[in-house]
């Protein structure tokens, strides 16, 4: 599936795209991560941290979370817009992002713990 | 530790002596007595828990995180049923039981009715709030209130008298201010403040005050969120009472602090300590080794003595 997208994009778009279809999708600290091209993305929940805490994905996009922590941690979107329910070590919670826009979020168990999505077409 | 002294409020003219005794322990027994709840020991020196005719104790656990089985301890349940065995085998019972919160690890149902389970076998009454892990259900806290919010006000919170001291239940897990809007400390929130301003009112100055609340009601550690931001607010409601006593769970060690007329206390956990404030990268279960886990468990006990001594509190560790 995300072989075939990437194909897509490299006859529709030309030389750019394929350079920006093989960025390797792993962040610098606190550096967004583009992941247009996916229709799927994950954040990590480790160490009592959202990894990426900010992820910028492309409309249609499904984010799963996976609680990588020995200790229960949730996802919840500030104005209660999505949230998950206590996630245990290795649970995990996604929730597809239709419309731009920006989404804060964070844990209800330990609310120092912070991240956003960005929703936004590619190259817009 | 050394012992340390509580300075008394202005009304009261015997000091109580506070043993600080680190980390360890089920649960913590209390005695009130002249109005200022001071710790009696652990749980296995039960004995000094036998208040005198006429006074009371009571007896605090907190955390026990049911269904935890992590490292740090792979049966938080079984934990908790020996902290119970423990309190059930004191020579008095204690007046009454306060569980300070985290009674589960997911605020799932099992756990729910594993710990009520568990706390049936407990003789006195059982008052309890709230801790953050107990309201982490999807419906934000909607199982915890519906097995345990009859009879209370707003989102849990409720008073109650007992023995001339008066009791103050408050929940500061529901309106914690997101870590990008505040330092993500948790909240009290306005319509609970303003209850408690009302709740106590009508009080005569000299009656003994005992708050309960899960996170601290002051800051232990910013930089974890342990503490809560309205909290001033509640403490200025409580500014013109002699003795007033702040006991609180969710850090999982024992910390205390004397301000002024307030003695602050947070109790021990029954299934797993934590870091102290700052000793590791982030707060979370400790695992250390299986043979010295009983002894950084406990409860507490407070003796109330109708008099002018101080209420004296108790620290009792699981291995005692």
């Amino acid at each position: 599936m995300l072989h075939g997208k990437a194909a897509v994009s490299l006859i529709a778009l030309g030389l750019g795209s394929i350079l920006y279809a093989a960025l390797p999708q792993v962040p610098a600290a606190g550096e967004a991560v583009v992941q247009a091209a996916a229709k799927a993305a994950t954040v990590k929940i480790d160490n009592f941290n959202f990894t990426p805490p900010t992820l910028v994905v492309a409309p249609g996009t499904t984010v799963t979370w996976t609680n990588d922590d020995d200790s229960p941690h949730s996802v919840r979107e500030k104005d209660g817009k999505f949230k998950s329910a206590a996630l245990d070590t290795d649970d995990t919670f996604s929730q597809t992002f239709t419309a731009p826009g920006e989404f804060e979020y964070f844990c209800s168990i330990h609310p120092r713990m912070t991240g956003k999505v960005v929703v936004k077409a590619a190259g817009s | 530790m050394a012992d340390r002294e509580l300075p008394g409020a202005a009304n009261m003219n015997r000091r109580g002596l506070l043993k600080c005794m680190g980390w360890a322990g089920t649960g913590v027994l209390w005695t009130v007595s002249g109005g200022v709840p001071r710790s009696l020991g652990l749980l296995g020196e039960a004995k000094a828990a036998e208040a005198p005719a006429g006074n009371f104790t009571f007896l605090q656990i907190s955390d026990s995180h049911v269904g935890f089985d992590k490292p740090a301890n792979p049966n938080a349940l079984g934990t908790f049923q020996e902290a119970i065995a423990k309190i059930n085998a004191m020579p008095t019972q204690p007046a009454l039981i306060i569980h300070t919160g985290d009674i589960t690890h997911l605020s799932k149902d099992k756990e729910f009715d594993d710990a009520d389970q568990a706390m049936k076998a407990l003789k006195p009454p059982v008052h309890v709030i709230p801790g953050e892990h107990d309201v982490a259900d999807a419906d934000n806290g909607k199982l915890y209130l519906d097995r345990y919010g009859k009879g209370t006000k707003g989102k849990g919170w409720y008073s109650f008298d007992h023995g001339g001291v008066h009791f103050i239940a408050l929940i500061n897990v529901f309106n914690f201010d997101p870590g990008f809007k505040s330092a993500g400390l948790a909240k009290l929130g306005d319509e609970q403040l303003e209850w408690m301003e009302k709740d106590v009112k009508g009080l005569s100055a000299s009656t003994p005050i005992v708050v309960l609340a899960h996170l601290p009601l002051w800051t232990v550690y910013q930089e974890w969120g342990w503490g809560t931001e309205d909290a001033p607010r509640a403490l200025s409601y409580l500014k013109r009472f002699g003795s007033v006593t702040v006991l609180n769970g969710h850090i999982h060690q024992i910390q205390q602090k004397v301000e002024g007329n307030v003695s602050f206390y947070t109790a021990r956990s029954t299934a797993f300590p934590q870091p102290a404030p700052g000793s590791a990268p982030a707060p979370g279960p400790m695992k250390v080794p299986a043979e010295q886990l009983h002894s950084v468990l406990g409860v507490r006990t407070v003796n109330y003595v109708h008099g002018k001594s101080p209420l004296a509190v108790i620290e009792t560790p699981l291995g005692a």
